[in-house]
């Protein structure tokens, strides 16, 4: 930071510099660039903070448009659109906060999916094993996934470029294409559509499902040791590695237990769709990634927040519901979110130019 | 046994280590006595084996051939958390710290602390506040008196505050030698000077530290004793008080053969 030396004192008191009226322009400028400064590094330290101010805007702003928005049926439907995506977005910042991507978010979940289902359905296993099957399938699933990354050492964009397409067909052989209504399901799969309400506000099973894994996954990512070495592996992996973390074996680890989370996405999708199909969440992976991106956690890893990610979700969720509540054509909300996306991207660029 | 004039036994000693990749020799039979409470500085050419042996003695390579005797008894690192778990810490050049990681966080990344009784255990739960005052004592401990909030990302930091996070990691879990890879390479006079106090006041607390460096300003200025590395093999073993910084460079670059 550059000071500038007191007019008074300066030996050679040229006429402009000594005027007290006229302010030096440069310091403007400086003063400028330090409030710019402040926030930057108080962006830097909360990353959910302009997320959350965001959401906080476009509330009041779709409130204001529109009286119906505000009412509590509107707004638990939208808890309800957000529920899964919101899932899918805590296994996805897990692995943005490595830095790596997954493109095959949304195959996990129907493959999980439709393992339950038909293993509860056709194959008559009681709910619970049924259950149980869908999530080491989609813990499978991650773990090819983290193999994939930490052994062949593939970028994970295209390990899981190629594994979207092999658990996409896989789903679709597996299920032959037929979707399984939630009639023939067991009660305990489509629990997570069920409902109670709290002050006139209708909640879902699966938006608390949803709350749960944000607590656990939040718990674990600020309050373990695995937590911090998610951060330092996708901060810098190879000071990880001097510092005596094991990069390769906390990647994996990030992998699985994100398949593990996208399976559970596909439990609460069974209970929001009350059924279980092989068609369903072709939008998953994209949105997720725009949930996670829009909550502030940054592409270039080691920096973000999972709770910015719920915030994320629920931004797409109350456009989507604003916009077509003003009466908007459904492109346009497309168009806002995409615009929403650039504009995160965007300001977490700034966010680490400022950094050092 | 070897010892010194005064009798005392080398903390670290190498014997003839050996280091080939394929057909390049790094290191041809090198010698190496470090003793405690003595600052033992690494200086030589490029290619003259200095990083290789530095990585032979914090356990990134294994040797060829030769011995490595820690506290007089022999032993084999093959791999960095092998030296590391003997007590052989490294600070490397490119300072391995988590930028957006604090203070705290860093000085215990990989041996973090977890809460006594059932938090710790079963939820796996972080003493934060533990590792924090800890982090405090340290500091405070090694008179570095530039870091003061441990809450502070390191990425806010300045290269020297950065260089004293990485220090003050290794002094806290370097229970026998710490070994610094080119300090002040990367830092202003002021920061520089800061770090070579640093130094000597990690072996005023009887820490024996292996500083290697290229500028010979700073290392006459704070080492005991100088080995100076020329092909492949120890040159020389010279001190500040028997021989000039341009000496030590003529035989470092074999304009001059060691007396």
């Amino acid at each position: 930071m550059k000071t500038h030396p007191p007019s008074a004192t300066a030996p050679t008191g040229s006429a402009a510099a000594a005027s007290p009226d006229r302010p030096d322009p440069a310091d403007e400028f400086f003063r400028e660039q330090t409030v710019a400064g402040r926030i930057q590094s108080v962006l830097h330290r909360y990353p959910a903070l302009s997320p959350a101010v965001v959401l906080l805007a476009s509330v009041i702003v779709f409130g204001l448009m529109n009286d119906r928005f505000l009412r509590p049926e509107n707004l638990s439907l939208i808890t309800q659109q957000v529920a899964v995506v919101g899932a899918l977005a805590v296994g996805q910042t897990l692995i943005i906060l490595t830095a790596g991507i997954d493109l095959s978010v949304g195959a996990v979940m129907v493959l999980s999916t439709m393992v339950m289902a038909q293993t509860a359905t056709a194959n008559g296993v009681p709910a619970i094993p049924a259950l149980a099957v869908g999530l080491l399938v989609g813990l499978a699933a991650g773990a090819v996934n983290g193999l994939l990354v930490t052994r062949l050492k593939l970028p994970p964009f295209i390990a899981t470029l190629g594994t979207l397409s092999v658990f996409t067909a896989l789903t679709l052989l597996y299920s032959r294409g037929a979707t399984v209504r939630g009639g023939e399901l067991p009660g305990l799969l489509t629990w997570t559509g069920e409902s109670f309400t709290v002050g006139g506000v209708r909640v879902t099973m699966g938006v608390l499902v949803m709350l749960a894994l944000y607590a656990v996954v939040a718990y674990a990512l600020s309050r373990t040791a695995w937590g911090r070495h998610v951060y330092a592996v996708g901060d810098d992996p190879e000071a990880a590695g001097l510092a005596g973390i094991s990069v390769k074996r906390v990647l994996l680890s990030v992998y699985v237990t994100a398949g593990a989370v996208f399976a559970v996405a596909g439990w609460i999708l069974v209970g929001r769709i009350n059924a279980a199909s092989p068609n369903a969440g072709t939008d998953a992976n994209l949105d997720s990634i725009t949930a996670v991106v829009i909550g502030g956690t940054s592409l270039f890893g080691g920096r973000g927040a999972v709770w910015g990610s719920l915030l994320g979700a629920l931004i797409v969720g109350v456009f989507r519901n604003g916009l077509s509540l003003a009466g908007f054509d459904q492109l346009y909300q497309t168009l806002a979110v995409g615009v929403l996306v650039i504009v995160a991207v965007s300001i977490d660029q700034w966010i680490r130019k400022g950094r050092a | 046994m070897m010892t010194d004039l005064q009798g005392r036994q080398p903390v670290l000693q190498a014997k003839n280590i050996v280091k080939t990749f394929g057909r390049v020799v790094a290191l041809d039979g090198v010698d190496l006595e470090l003793y405690p409470g003595e600052v033992l500085a690494i200086i030589g050419d490029n290619g003259a084996g200095k990083s290789s042996l530095i990585k032979c003695l914090s356990g990134a390579y294994t040797p060829d051939a030769g011995e490595l005797l820690l506290d007089g008894k022999q032993v084999r690192f093959d791999s960095a958390q092998d030296a590391r778990a003997a007590g052989i810490e490294t600070v490397y050049q490119n300072l391995a710290v988590s930028p957006a990681l604090d203070i705290a966080s860093n000085l215990f990344l990989g041996r973090e602390v977890r809460k006594r009784g059932v938090l710790g255990s079963v939820f796996r739960m972080l003493d934060s506040k533990g590792m924090r005052e800890r982090a405090e004592e340290q500091v405070k401990a090694l008179g570095i008196t530039t870091l003061q909030d441990m809450t502070q990302p390191v990425e806010k930091l300045s290269g020297g505050q950065r260089q004293a996070v990485a220090v003050a990691r290794a002094a806290a879990f370097g229970s026998k030698v710490i070994i610094l890879d080119e300090p002040t390479a990367a830092l202003g006079v002021r920061e520089g000077g800061q770090v070579l106090q640093m130094i000597s006041d990690l072996r005023d607390r009887g820490l024996p530290v292996i500083l290697i460096s290229h500028n010979m300003h700073h290392v006459f200025e704070v080492a005991d004793r100088v080995h100076i590395q020329r092909l492949g093999r120890c040159a020389a073993v010279v001190t500040p008080q028997t021989h000039s910084a341009s000496e030590a460079v003529a035989i470092m670059t074999g304009a001059q053969r060691a007396a």
